[in-house]
This record gives C-alpha cells, structure tokens and sequence, in this order.
C-alpha cells in the first residue's frame, strides 16, 4: 500500500465524497417526496393509481440499478428528439441521470416500504380517529402516517444503506463518487488496492454514521415505546 | 471413466517429465480488451477480432507456444497483470515512462500519434486555450488521459472505462471533444456510420513524455527471459512478412512507424 498515492490525491477523494453525498441524500430527498403519496394510494388499492404503482415498483425493484441508470444516460442520450428537447440540458449530464435514476428507484422501494407500513396500522388507532370525527385526510395526517414512519423506520435505515451502495453506479456513468476517485486514483498511478480500499474506508465511516443517525431517530420516535420508571421498580429478570 | 481420468494424468505427468521445463513454457495467457476497435474488438458472436488480437496470435505461432485471450477491462490491465492473471499484455499499451516504473515492456509493435476529433468545422486549433471551458473524453488510464489531465486543466475532462463510451456519449452531444489514438478513431470511428460528421481537428501529438516511444507488449518486471523472447518473435514476423500481412487486413498505410 502506498499511502502517499491517496494523501497526495485527497482532493479527488474529496470531490467524489461530496458527489456521492449530494446524490444519495438528493436522492432520497425527491424518492421520499414522491414515494409518501404512492405509498398512501397504493395502500388504499385505487382502482386506476393502484396497477400503475404496482407496475412502477415492479419495474424499479425488479431490474438492476446499473440498467436503469444506463437506460437513462446511455439509452435516452441516443435519441434525436431527446437531444433536441428542453429536457436535454439535464439528460445531458450524467450527474443529473445518475440523480433521476436513484431518486425513481429509492422511491420505488420506499414506497413498498411505506405502503406496509401503512396498511399494518392498527385498526384501533384508525377507528379512534374516526370516533374522534377527524376528516380522511386529517386522520391520515395525524394518525396513520406518524404510525407508519415509526414501523417504516429500521426497514428504512436499510434502504438508506442500500441506495449509498447502490450509489457506485454513478461511477459507471463517468460520475466521480467515491467510488469513481478510486478508479482514478488506481488508473492514474496503475494500482488496484490504493483506490479501492481508501473507497472502502470512506463508504464504512459513511454507514457507520447512517446507523448511528437513525439508532438516535429511532430512539428519539420510540420514546413512548421504551419502558418508564414507575414506583416499583421492575424485578431484575432472572438469569 | 475414473481409470481413464487417472491414466491421463499418468500420461501427462510421464509427458512433463519427459519434456521437462519446455512442456512448462508452452502455455501463455495474454491479457487483451475488446473495446478498442480495430485493435481488439469482438463480433457478434462474441469472438475477439483486431489487429492486437492477430500479432498476439502470429507471436504466439512463432514462439510456439499455446495462447489464452484473457479479456480485461482496461483501467484493471496493469494490476491483473501484476496479480498473474495472464503473462503478458497485447492491447496497444504505449511505452511510456510512468507505467516503466512499474512493468517492463518489449519493443514496440506500432506506433501511432494521438489526435483530437470533433464535430467537422467546431475547433480549428486544439490547443489548451482553444479548448479551455470545454468538455473533452477520454478513457481512463489511457496516455491521453494523462496528457488532457496535465497540459488541459481549463477543461472538463469526462473520463470513461472504454473507448467505446467515450464515443457514445460524443453522438450524445455530452463531449464537445475526445482524443485517443488517431488510427484507432479513424477505423473504430470515423470511418463508421456513428461517427459521420466528425473529424479530426489540430495537429498529431507525439511528445514522447506522454506518449512514449509506441505500443509495447507488457510484462511483469524482471521478466527478461520472456520479454526477449518476445521481441525475438516481433523482429521475426516484422521479417517474414507476417506482420506486413495482418497489418494490411486492417490499415491502408504503414503503422509500425519510423
């Protein structure tokens, strides 16, 4: 290992861990948005929405990120009217392909994540709320959807991991990410571990911060879940 | 079949000691791409062509020995050749004194310049300023990565795993310019149907600090005894019209260069 090689090329490093960083959280930003009003129609079964989500998660959870990110960049780009139409300005850069390509993809499963959420609300909160007399979308705003983002939550965690790895794809596309420094570092200088393994170190420190960020969400969510001191305190459990 | 499996190997093993080292010595593995037409490239049914390809086989024929093709993306060449993935590399590897520090290579077998290519009429010089603000392609690792990565630092320079991306995304309209081998992008690209409308702009670039000296094969350092049975090889098909023949299959002029 040459350690001169990636403290000599921080910058690259540098540039590639901003780059993964703006997309995956951009990413999940817009696949948020977009995922909370599927998953609420996909929950309710709409007789028109509810095939067309079906469709759209089966596609985005069903072929490979790497496909759908060169359907996009490589696909899209050979088309004449593509190139000719207003959106060409943004198909035209791999950084936003790779951003439309996670943003759709993440919200596909999130949606899925959200709709079983939803659905596995219990019926007594929802019939609470309607003895309460709260309209549909005031019980959906203030009962359903709290409830389901608290059960979504560690299923969500993952996905947040899943779309940071999923991530490198961006380096295929001629993103520098993290992922995508490494390689210039190892083909500039024609090495393989040096690029890689410092990749490796920053996406570990990456997770490591994801995890801990949502164990203190969690924490922050389930504070009515975790058991409260009472005047006797419970008998220490037996061993 | 358990007999039969076990008297072969009786076989080979009476045969290796027979013949000793030489037995040894009769298979090569060879690294190559097949993403850089005309060099390496690969049919339809999935068979490796090109110009690469053929003068592996001819060395290979002279040498006698038995070769493997393995194919390699290009950025991992160097380190899977390091790793014993293959012997030697036969895909166009110019000389150059970067890579000396960490491969030895044979004499070169061709030697081509580099050169900028564009939409016919956009650029007329392809000179640092000329060029500043722009978005130039090129393959990762390559000679010419390097050179756009030293001498063009007011341009964006979009790098790609294969030569054949680099092209794609200069259809695209993504590049304003790319550059890589001239005789590589006048036969994989200019002279087919993608690359109507485009040209060569500038002037041919050689500079020797960049470029080196040619196309080499590589070997791991320190392996003289099969880098000089290499060259021999190279000489012997430069001399017995071996190398004339492959080389007219693909070009119409002379490439090994002065």
């Amino acid at each position: 290992m040459d350690y001169t090689l990636i403290s000599d090329n921080y910058n690259f490093l540098l540039l590639g861990l901003i780059n993964t960083i703006c997309l995956v959280s951009l990413a999940l930003l817009f696949g948020g948005i977009i995922s909370i009003p599927l998953a609420i129609l996909s929950a309710d079964r709409h007789r028109i929405f509810g095939p067309i989500i079906w469709g759209y998660t089966y596609f985005f959870r069903g072929t490979p990120l790497l496909i759908q990110a060169y359907l996009i960049y490589y696909g899209m780009g050979q088309f004449e009217f593509v190139q000719n139409s207003f959106a060409w300005p943004i198909l035209r850069s791999a950084w936003w392909c790779a951003l439309i390509a996670f943003s759709l993809n993440t919200a596909a499963y999130t949606t899925e994540i959200f709709r079983g959420a939803i659905e596995a609300t219990p019926l007594g909160e929802v019939e609470a709320a309607k003895a309460c007399g709260m309209s549909r979308f005031t019980m959906m705003r203030r009962v359903i959807l709290p409830s389901a983002f608290r059960r979504a939550l560690p299923a969500y965690s993952n996905e947040v991991i899943f779309m940071l790895h999923g991530s490198v794809v961006a380096s295929t596309i001629s993103v520098i990410d993290i992922l995508g420094a490494g390689r210039v570092i190892n083909g500039k200088f024609y090495v393989f571990r040096e690029g890689l393994y410092s990749a490796a170190v920053i996406y570990l420190a990456l997770v490591i911060l994801i995890t801990q960020g949502f164990r203190i969400w969690e924490k922050h969510w389930h504070a009515h879940l975790r058991a409260r001191p009472t005047g006797t305190p419970a008998p220490a459990p037996k061993h | 079949m358990r007999f039969a499996k076990i008297g072969s190997l009786v076989l080979a093993g009476a045969f290796s000691l027979g013949l000793g080292a030489a037995a040894q010595a009769e298979d090569m593995r060879i690294g190559v791409e097949g993403a850089y037409p005309p060099f390496s490239e690969k049919t339809a049914s999935g068979e490796l062509i090109g110009f690469d390809i053929d003068i592996a086989n001819a060395i290979c024929a002279e040498m006698k020995v038995t070769c493997t093709m393995v194919e390699q993306d290009w950025d991992g060449m160097i380190p899977a050749l390091q790793a014993k993935k293959f012997d030697a590399i036969v895909a166009s590897m110019s000389i150059t004194p970067d890579r000396m520090k960490v491969v030895d290579f044979t004499n070169k077998y061709y030697n081509t310049p580099a050169k900028f290519v564009a939409k016919e009429g956009m650029f007329t010089s392809d000179t640092p300023e000329a060029l500043a603000g722009k978005r130039i392609g090129v393959q990762r690792a390559t000679i010419h990565d390097d050179f756009v990565t030293t001498k063009y630092t007011n341009s964006e320079i979009v790098r790609y795993a294969t030569q054949d991306e680099v092209y794609l995304d200069l259809t695209a309209g993504r590049l304003d310019a790319i550059i890589a081998d001239s005789l590589a992008m006048d036969e994989g690209f200019l002279s087919r149907d993608a690359g109507k409308g485009y040209a060569f702009f500038g002037v041919d670039h050689n500079d020797p600090e960049f470029f080196g000296e040619g196309a080499g094969i590589t070997v791991r350092k320190g392996e003289d005894a099969l880098r000089e049975r290499l060259n021999g090889a190279i000489a012997a098909i430069r001399a017995n019209g071996t190398y004339d023949t492959i080389m007219k299959k693909y070009f119409k002029i002379d490439i090994y260069g002065g």
